[in-house]
């Protein structure tokens, strides 16, 4: 992705963001009995937003016209941490159903052979040997209470 | 005689077992995290702090700070045997610690950047020591208009320098301020922006965002890039390790310059240990007697930044410790954890918690001797961490972030917000937003609206209540005068050319 195209899109999302939140704020009393009301704050925020992300967007669409052979951003390489990512959010999803330790095992095997391209041997020793450390350390040892399934862990 | 009785009252609680242990616990971390490339101290504290809540606050801050001060030390491990910096602050000790270490004196290198460290970094406390007290006492004359004032002033500084484009800046900062609006106002009881998740109520866990952030963040960063790098041998022996006389008489005044540029530079919001770092390698090049040879492998010019990067640790707690205004991402999340712990930072701290702050000043004089005594003979056991494979590193950031942000209030919906967090902190890194102005404006975001409320209030909605008053009125004239800075060209030319040798 080209940074000025990105910057575009930021621009225009943050701007967006900025009306939701004066969207909001003007159904929040502006003044209250005991002097700036809970909208007060949050609709000068909201303007500011506005303002500055009209302005990247303006600079961004500027330099866009200037400069149109700008380096690109590999896009293989921000797949590779999208994928990451989304491995983490459905490791997440999966504790409150299968618990933190074979969640985590699924999460670091996945990151092991799908990113880092090491043997699935590997990886799985890797995933039980940090999930039976942090059981260890965190439950056994410290008492801190960790997502659990049926079966106990 | 105050300070020498309130430091002796320090050191007696920096001298129990229990503060030694986790004072060597946060150094030996610190250092470690430090050692790292892509683990940074803001994200190694972010996911600690969720487990210091059951432990006495001030045993936990001293095991904290250890790890602030000594990922410094740690820094420069990587900077010399592979010209990778594990610290931005440790860029510049690339330009000559690594080709010391082609010059096969990587061990001398390594040693110098230890005793600076531990030079600047004793200066830098001694500092904190005098300084602190007193400005916490003239803070005491502050009314909301200056506290306002007084942040407003924390967040131009930072927007200043935290990135390329203030316009992101700003907007990061705005994003921070928002986020510190969700939830129950402080004043009206009112709920908002809480997308009907009773969850939100009690606002946006701070912990969730910040390991989200930092922690997350780097992880996805790093994902990205696959592949090593050939790290220098260090010669065996303690000897190989010291620096020789000529070496530390060479580096006299860099010590000295490191120690005065990093306390004054940390001392300023937004400012930090990579600007510190860079000014004092000027500096030193600029009254060197053969300039010429920076950059071929001078001592001199490891030791004028490392020290710097040191002193700069000290300097940043004092406005944290004294005002309660953080300079930049560390010590943001250091305010977040004393809050978390019930104090309010503020000029009242080290009155109402004596043994908070000196405990915290006479334990970063142990740290700094467990750390010299740690660094010399232990660099080549640190230069091993090097080895740890990326497929254990990630995955083990990953749980321990899970199970410390779940662990707070036993919450998945925490976790999701870490989550949601970690990819904004994803795209804000690639797309060069600032985190370190989000993260300041949402943690000063809730004290931010306060106080400019409660000035209006004050003044029955008269605005100029900011401005009328001398001290409010001086601070906000600087705020603005530091925020239209960049429009003069010079003055602009220079702060990018700043932040490009940072990046």
């Amino acid at each position: 992705m080209r940074r000025d195209k990105g910057n575009l899109t930021a621009g225009i999302v943050l701007a967006g963001f900025g009306l939701y939140v004066i969207s909001v704020a003007v159904r929040l009393p502006y003044v209250s009995d005991v002097g700036p009301g809970p909208g007060f704050f949050p609709l000068w925020l909201g303007i500011g937003l506005v303002l500055f992300a009209s302005t990247l967007i303006f600079k961004s669409i500027t330099s866009l016209r200037q400069n149109p052979t700008k380096e690109t951003e590999a896009w293989h390489l921000m797949a590779r941490s999208l994928s990451g990512w989304l491995a983490l959010m459905i490791a997440i999803a999966l504790l409150g159903s299968i618990g933190f330790v074979a969640s985590f095992i699924i999460l670091t095997i996945f990151l092991t052979v799908a990113l880092e391209r090491r043997p699935a041997l590997l990886a799985l020793g890797v995933g039980v040997g940090l999930a039976v450390a942090f059981h260890l350390i965190f439950v056994v040892a410290l008492d801190v209470s960790l997502p659990k399934a049926v079966w106990g862990f | 005689m105050d300070a020498l009785s309130n430091l002796l009252l320090g050191f007696s609680v920096a001298l129990t077992p229990i503060n030694l242990f986790w004072c060597l616990v946060g150094v030996v971390l610190g250092t470690t995290v430090g050692v790292l490339p892509g683990l940074g101290p803001a994200a190694t504290i972010a996911m600690l702090l969720p487990l210091t809540l059951k432990m006495d606050h001030t045993t936990a801050i001293i095991a904290l700070a250890g790890i602030f001060y000594g990922a410094r030390y740690g820094g420069s491990t990587t900077s010399i045997l592979l010209n990778i910096p594990g610290e931005s602050s440790s860029v510049v000790t690339c330009l000559d610690g690594y080709q010391l270490a082609r010059k096969g004196r990587a061990g001398a290198a390594l040693g110098i950047s230890a005793v600076a460290s531990f030079i600047a970094g004793t200066i830098g406390v001694l500092g904190l020591m005098l300084i602190a007290p007193p400005l916490a006492r003239f803070a005491l004359r502050f009314a909301p208009p200056e506290y306002f004032a007084l942040m407003v002033l924390g967040l131009a500084m930072v927007v200043f320098l935290a990135g390329e484009s203030m316009i992101k800046a700003l907007l990061a900062m705005l994003v921070g301020l928002w986020l510190a609006t969700i939830g129950t106002d402080l004043f009206t009881g009112e709920s908002r922006f809480t997308f009907g998740q009773a969850k939100l109520l009690g606002g946006v866990d701070f912990i969730a965002a910040t390991v989200g952030i930092f922690a997350i963040g780097e992880v996805l960063v790093n994902l990205q890039s696959r592949g090593g790098a050939e790290i220098f041998k260090i010669s065996k022996g303690l000897r190989n390790l010291l620096p020789t006389l000529r070496d530390l008489k060479d580096c006299r005044f860099a010590f000295l310059n490191g120690s005065l540029i990093g306390f004054f530079i940390g001392a300023l919001p937004g400012a930090g240990a990579t600007v510190a770092s860079f000014l004092s390698y000027g500096l030193e090049k600029a009254v060197s007697q053969h300039p010429e040879k920076f950059g071929t492998g001078v001592i001199e010019g490891v030791a004028a930044p490392e020290g710097a990067n040191n002193a700069d640790a000290s300097g940043a707690l004092v406005p944290l410790l004294t005002l309660g205004i953080p300079g930049g991402n560390t010590t943001a999340i250091l305010l977040g954890g004393l809050i978390l712990w019930g104090y309010k930072p503020g000029p009242l701290l080290i009155q109402e918690h004596p043994e908070l702050f000196w405990g915290l000043v006479a334990s970063m004089y142990v740290g700094n001797v467990l750390l010299l005594i740690l660094n010399i003979p232990m660099v080549p056991l640190f230069a091993q961490i090097l080895r740890l494979p990326y497929y254990v590193l990630y995955p083990l950031i990953l749980g321990i972030s899970i199970v410390g942000v779940y662990s707070v209030n036993n919450s998945l919906f925490d976790v999701w917000v870490m989550g949601l967090f970690g990819l904004l902190g994803y795209l804000m890194r690639k797309l060069d937003f600032p985190a370190a102005a989000l993260i300041l404006g949402m943690v000063l975001g809730d004290a931010l609206e306060r106080a400019l409320r409660q000035s209006l209030m004050m003044s029955q909605g008269d605005l100029s209540i900011l401005i009328i008053r001398p001290i409010s009125g001086t601070l906000l004239f600087i705020a603005a005068a530091i925020l239209c800075l960049p429009t003069l060209r010079k003055v602009r030319s220079w702060r990018i050319e700043a932040i490009e040798r940072e990046a």
